[in-house]
């Protein structure tokens, strides 16, 4: 192998991306966009979900609550109705995904007692919003219980001894910020770069055969490994350019805690964004036109990744032989790595099952690209 | 000079697509600092050959050997001594001629220490001095053709194929272009260049006359036209054309005769027959001026040759 020739290639490939502004669009812009549609699509329009409020009571007490619940800013207040027919009829035509029933007896129970039960009812067709509102409204409902209690004890002397706004059915979710988005967006970094890389790499051999100038490159001494390292450099440069933007997005911008090592999620990213640079090259040299290609890459990634990688559907909820089937899909891998670095702050040795996998999707995409591509127009 | 082996030698190279014989049974023999002429209609197998010979598609049949290498068994080595110019334009067009000629270097790993000199050669012969920074597909046609030459001989091949070069390139640009042509010849390098323009052949060393994949003749310009009539041609001025047409059919040695525009072209099997015509019209009430010998052209040489080889297979 020459590294000549890799270079001479990796070069001619990043001038042509570089003036290409269609590729240089697929190359920056597509992770940006897809960055702030998938991850406002689970965080910020999560954060005013639409709720309604049925106030049987109207008290000071009844309506601070309501106003807590809009002032956690998590949700919006897009009607006050009447009874719960009302509440069902507003769910069936999606004006709210919730509604919030105080009982007509709201305050006085909470004077007597401490503690008084305020209702919430959520539809559950879209758990995951469901999901994430529930933990909301959980919060909203502690913190407002604590400026209870904390009013209690001003005027009793001593703090209630059983504590609460409400007795709302206990949920247990899984990270104790309440906010589901710390599970996704990590996730959703990881959909982004499987999709974006292959797609990025499976015109690279299709806009050879387009444009005339395979027969030439075919007709010069290059070697099929050679080829295919030359043409992923450029890509590799522009793939990790993407992961960082996303994870600097996931960090900076949707405040996802990071608690694992930069050299980790280096490694891994880099290890992750081969894999789907050179899946994107295997479709490129299987299919001769730019627009088949671009598709295949499409379909290809796109279904796997979104239901199979685990990044909304839990892999551990799915029927047996589905969860079978997300073993081959390398987006799963890089979903849990990218979890536990950013949530546990795991090491590269408590993610040697996933690094494995995707090592061993890496060598074999060499093995298989180094003789998919044939030197001849036969 | 005959004790080295040809640079390009074939026996019986075929290629069939399917059902469809491209190239049939072709056998070739190119010495070393030879300019071969591979002349023949489209659809004839020219491309066809060329890319076996440059290792692209493999021979249904039969072997080639290029540079000392089969190209069936050791394409790679082949390719390491060979430039290529395929038939359509396929140097990189939004790409510079300076980073085209780059990549190509890089390609064929052309030293680092001779890359400069090998760039400024290719620049230089190609005319491109002060475009060396111009996007490719802002060049004119003959431009584009010469810097693809400069690709294929960054690296020295000693073997170039040149798939018509000079198709859609201007007159005088196709000029420039054989003479860099002879000038490569002239320093070593073995040359099959195809063409479909029969004026071309006449810069060739030899012809190899190609039709429906099979060669039909190959020989020196001249000998292709002496082959290719097997007699003498006269032009002859003479009227009413149809009688005398009729008269010479019947005249013995006489090949052929043919109407051209207000003239007849007379193939005499002996040329001092040339003398008797006159006597032979004039019997015949044809007003006639002296026959005048005439050279034919290659094109013409060509036809004869091509319907002659088609013809037994239309019998068959
Ligand atoms: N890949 C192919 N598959 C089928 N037929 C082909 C292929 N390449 C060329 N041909 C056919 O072979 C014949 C010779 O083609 P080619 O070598 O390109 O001719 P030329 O270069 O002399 O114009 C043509 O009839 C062409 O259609
Ligand atoms: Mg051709």
């Amino acid at each position: 192998m020459s590294l000549r020739r890799v270079l001479a290639l990796g070069f001619k490939e990043f001038l042509q991306v570089w003036r290409d502004p269609r590729s240089l669009a697929v190359a920056l812009l597509m992770p940006l966009m897809q960055m702030v549609l998938l991850g406002y699509g689970v965080s910020l329009d999560i954060r005013r979900v639409p709720l309604c409020v049925q106030d049987q009571e109207n008290s000071t007490e009844s309506r601070a609550l309501v106003e807590d619940f809009v002032a956690s800013g998590w949700f919006a207040i897009t009607r006050t109705l009447p009874d719960n027919a009302a509440v069902r009829t507003a769910m069936d035509r999606e004006q709210c995904i919730g509604a919030l029933v105080i009982p007509v007896d709201f305050s006085r129970v909470l004077a007597a007692t401490g503690q008084a039960p305020v209702q919430s009812i959520f539809d559950a067709t879209d758990t995951n919003t469901t999901n994430i509102a529930i933990g909301y409204a959980e919060g909203v409902i502690s913190l407002a219980t604590a400026d209870f209690a904390a009013r209690w004890e001003a005027a009793h002397g001593t703090r209630p001894t059983r504590v609460g706004v409400v007795d709302f059915e206990p949920r247990v979710w899984f990270n104790e910020g309440l906010d589901s988005k710390n599970f996704i967006i990590p996730g959703v970094v990881a959909v982004i770069l499987a999709l974006v890389g292959a797609q990025l790499t499976s015109l690279t051999i299709s806009r050879e055969w387009e444009r005339g100038t395979m027969e030439q490159l075919i007709s010069t001494p290059v070697q099929p490994i050679e080829l295919m390292l030359g043409k992923l450099v450029p890509y590799f440069a522009i793939g990790l350019f993407d992961a960082a933007f996303c994870l600097a997005a996931a960090i900076f911008w949707f405040r996802v805690p990071f608690l694992g090592s930069i050299v980790t999620l280096a490694l891994t990213t880099s290890l992750f964004t081969f894999v789907v640079l050179g899946i994107g090259y295997l479709i490129s040299v299987r299919i001769r036109s730019q627009i088949g290609a671009s598709q295949v890459a499409l379909v290809l990634t796109m279904l796997p990744t979104t239901l199979l990688s685990g990044y909304t559907f839990p892999i551990d909820q799915m029927p047996a032989a589905i969860r079978a089937l997300t073993f081959i899909v390398y987006p799963r891998y890089y979903v849990s790595i990218l979890r536990a670095v950013f949530l546990k702050g795991s090491g590269v040795a408590e993610l040697a099952f996933p690094m494995l996998a995707l090592t061993l999707y890496a060598v074999f995409i060499i093995w298989v690209a180094a003789r998919a591509f044939r030197k001849s127009l036969d | 000079m005959s004790a080295a082996p040809p640079s390009v030698l074939t026996e019986g190279l075929t290629k069939i697509f399917g059902r469809f014989t491209a190239v049939d049974h072709i056998d070739l023999s190119i010495a070393t600092g030879e300019v071969m002429g591979f002349i023949g209609p489209n659809g004839a197998g020219k491309s066809t050959t060329i890319r076996m010979l440059c290792g692209l598609l493999r021979p249904s049949a039969g072997r080639a050997v290029v540079a000392g290498f089969d190209v069936a068994r050791k394409p790679e080595a082949v390719r390491a001594h060979i430039g290529y110019m395929s038939q359509k334009f396929s140097l990189y067009g939004d790409l510079t001629v300076r980073e085209n000629l780059r990549f190509f270097g890089g390609l064929y790993s052309v030293r680092q220490s001779e890359m400069a000199e090998r760039m400024r050669f290719a620049i230089t012969m190609a005319g491109l001095e002060g475009r060396e920074n111009a996007l490719v597909n802002t060049l004119a046609g003959g431009w584009k053709q010469r810097l693809a030459l400069g690709c294929a001989i960054l690296h020295r091949p000693p073997v170039l194929f040149l798939d018509e070069p000079t198709s859609g390139v201007e007159p005088e640009a196709r000029r420039r272009f054989w003479d860099l042509i002879h000038d490569l010849a002239a320093g070593g390098v073995t040359i099959l260049v195809s063409t479909h323009y029969m004026d071309e052949a006449e810069y060739c060393n030899r012809v190899a006359l190609i039709d429906r994949g099979r060669l039909a003749a190959i020989g020196t310009p001249s000998e292709l036209r002496g082959h290719a009539l097997g007699g003498a041609l006269f032009e002859l001025a003479c009227s009413p054309l149809g009688a005398a047409l009729a008269a010479l059919h019947r005249a013995p040695g006489v090949i052929e005769a043919n109407v051209f525009g207000d003239r007849l072209h007379v193939l005499l099997a002996d040329a001092s027959a040339a003398a008797s015509l006159h006597t032979l019209l004039a019997a015949a009430n044809v007003r006639a001026e002296a026959p005048r010998p005439i050279a034919p052209s290659l094109e013409d040489a060509f036809v004869r040759l091509v319907t002659r080889t088609r013809r037994p297979e239309a019998a068959s």
